[in-house]
């Protein structure tokens, strides 16, 4: 996103000061001022983990304006993001992205020590921080979560998969999301990363379901790119 | 009734156990970081047990509609590693202001060491710069002096003995622990705590005001329903259901509500996030259903 006109964090602090009351937003402006000023480190952990006290967890509710400005940054749709998730993400895009190690180090560590819906946020944030190919190793790593809602956070809504992941992960997230029964629909880029690995993988995960008496998810068909179910697994 | 178990190890514990919690009407759980059994010989594996803690715990409790919280500490056994207890003392901030941490703890004593005391202070410390509640750890050998010592500790720190759980309590230590302002948890456990026929006594004896029941569950020979089964036999007995009610459910509420992360409406209005996530988030039972209807057939 780094050619985009405006930037991430320019959206999500105008959608958080349309809804938060002023001495909330205040906090956060305050927390991402001193953040930038490089404010000792356990004080950026602490903000970052104090967020969801502060703003709670309500859904954004985006308007359809704000998500068409959202959708200019390289189709990103931040539709279920929620309150404490761009406080947190505001918080991140704070951190000074130089010295690079630095920047990495500290946002690994909230990945390490991350609460459930830290994670979600962490994840969610992937496609907004400065040099986003650099996070698929942790993208890879929120996909594995047996955590649904970490796993969406990674695969839902999010121009990063389409974006930056190779041909094997992308697979993988499409599979394991039918696995887990988690919608495709929200997968952005479904139709244009289509492959035939992904098609014969789809296949033989079909008829491994049939083999075992258990139904195909009809959104299998969808993957493969019919329209409609082409023939029962029934 | 509903009822909370306000100091039980889940992450020891299996979906069963989850199961047959909520099908008795436990409809919320605090686990105390503790010890795992063995010492740990690293801070790493503090961290991936605390990040366990908030993580992975809560989404499994999840699933079957159980609410869960932890408390965050270092344990007194530990703490007689020096080393490595101060670099758990600074792994701490990072998880103690977290959604659903209700306190710190579970920490006090174990030997009654002089170590075990310098971590006490220092996590006590913590608490009351931040405005955190404490959950006291009673040592179970020397455990009358060992409570009265613990009390004084946080005394002199000025500690409100009213934002403190005083826990493991038996009947030679409730008088002074209630005496003083403290809230007396009691663990029903076999063997080395206490018995629920004796439970059943005390609450008889002290009244409901700041007593609370939990079963300390964990790896060892325990059991996930003592708090239900402690309640059931409360009744049984005669006592009030109004007393019993405060002692299963009301006063862990009160007493961890006050940390402002822990609602009755979490449990009576449950968020559309978690709701959602409560029977058909499948992982943990990849793909099966989290209640088995039938236990002969598995499909």
């Amino acid at each position: 996103m780094e050619n985009s006109e405006v930037a991430p964090a320019a959206l999500l602090s105008r959608w958080l000061r349309a809804r938060l009351d002023a001495a909330t937003m205040a906090w956060i402006e305050d927390n991402r001022a001193r953040v930038t000023a490089g404010a000792p480190e356990r004080d950026f952990y602490a903000a970052f983990g104090m967020a969801a006290r502060r703003v709670g967890a309500e859904p954004l509710r985006l308007g359809a304006e704000e998500l068409e400005a959202a959708a200019r940054l390289d189709g990103w749709r931040p539709e279920s993001w929620r309150r404490d998730e761009a406080a947190r993400a505001l918080l991140l895009l704070a951190l000074p992205s130089e010295p690079d190690g630095e920047f990495r180090r500290r946002v690994e560590r909230l990945f390490d020590c991350a609460d459930l819906r830290e994670s979600v946020a962490l994840y969610r944030a992937l496609p907004l921080l400065p040099r986003p190919g650099e996070w698929l190793g942790r993208a890879g790593e929120g996909l594995r979560s047996n955590i649904v809602d970490v796993f969406e956070a990674v695969a839902h809504h999010s121009p990063y998969p389409r974006r930056h992941f190779p041909q094997p992960l992308w697979n993988q997230m499409i599979l394991k999301a039918l696995f887990i029964g988690s919608p495709l629909d929200p997968i952005l880029g479904l139709d244009e990363r289509r492959n035939p690995t992904l098609g014969a993988m789809l296949e033989n995960y079909a008829a491994e379901r049939r083999a075992a008496g258990r139904p195909v998810p009809l959104e299998l068909w969808r993957a493969l790119g019919f329209e409609q179910p082409a023939r029962s697994g029934e | 009734m509903k009822f909370i178990d306000p100091h039980i190890h889940m992450s020891a514990r299996t979906t069963d156990d989850y199961e047959a919690m909520a099908r008795a009407g436990v409809v919320a759980v605090i686990e105390p970081a503790f010890w795992v059994g063995q010492p740990r010989t690293r801070a790493a594996s503090f961290q991936d047990y605390f990040a366990s803690l908030v993580g992975w715990e809560r989404f499994r409790a999840a699933q079957f509609g159980v609410q869960h919280y932890c408390a965050i500490g270092l344990n007194a056994k530990e703490a007689n590693n020096d080393r490595l207890a101060a670099e758990v003392l600074e792994l701490l901030p990072l998880f103690l202001f977290k959604e659903r941490v209700v306190a710190v703890g579970e920490i006090g004593f174990d030997e009654i060491s002089a170590l075990e005391e310098k971590y006490f202070r220092a996590q006590l410390e913590l608490a009351r710069e931040h405005g955190m509640l404490v959950l006291i750890h009673t040592p179970h050998r020397d455990k009358k002096a060992g409570t009265l010592r613990s009390m004084e500790i946080c005394e002199e720190h000025g500690l409100a003995p009213s934002r403190v759980i005083v826990d493991h309590n038996n009947e030679e230590t409730v008088a002074e622990v209630l005496r003083r302002g403290y809230w007396a948890a009691f663990t029903i456990y076999p063997k080395t705590k206490m018995g629920n026929e004796r439970m059943v006594e005390v609450l008889r004896r002290y009244g409901p005001e700041r007593i609370i029941v939990d079963s300390s569950s964990d790896w060892g020979v325990s059991d996930p329903l003592a708090v239900p089964k402690t309640a059931t036999l409360m009744l049984e007995r005669g006592l009030p259901a109004a007393h019993v009610e405060a002692a299963c459910y009301g006063n862990a509420l009160a007493a961890y509500g006050q940390s402002g992360q822990m609602r009755a409406q979490d449990w009576s209005e449950p968020q559309p996030l978690d709701q959602s996530r409560l029977f058909e988030g499948n992982s943990v039972l990849r793909g099966q259903e989290p209640r088995i209807e039938d236990p002969r057939v598995i499909r």
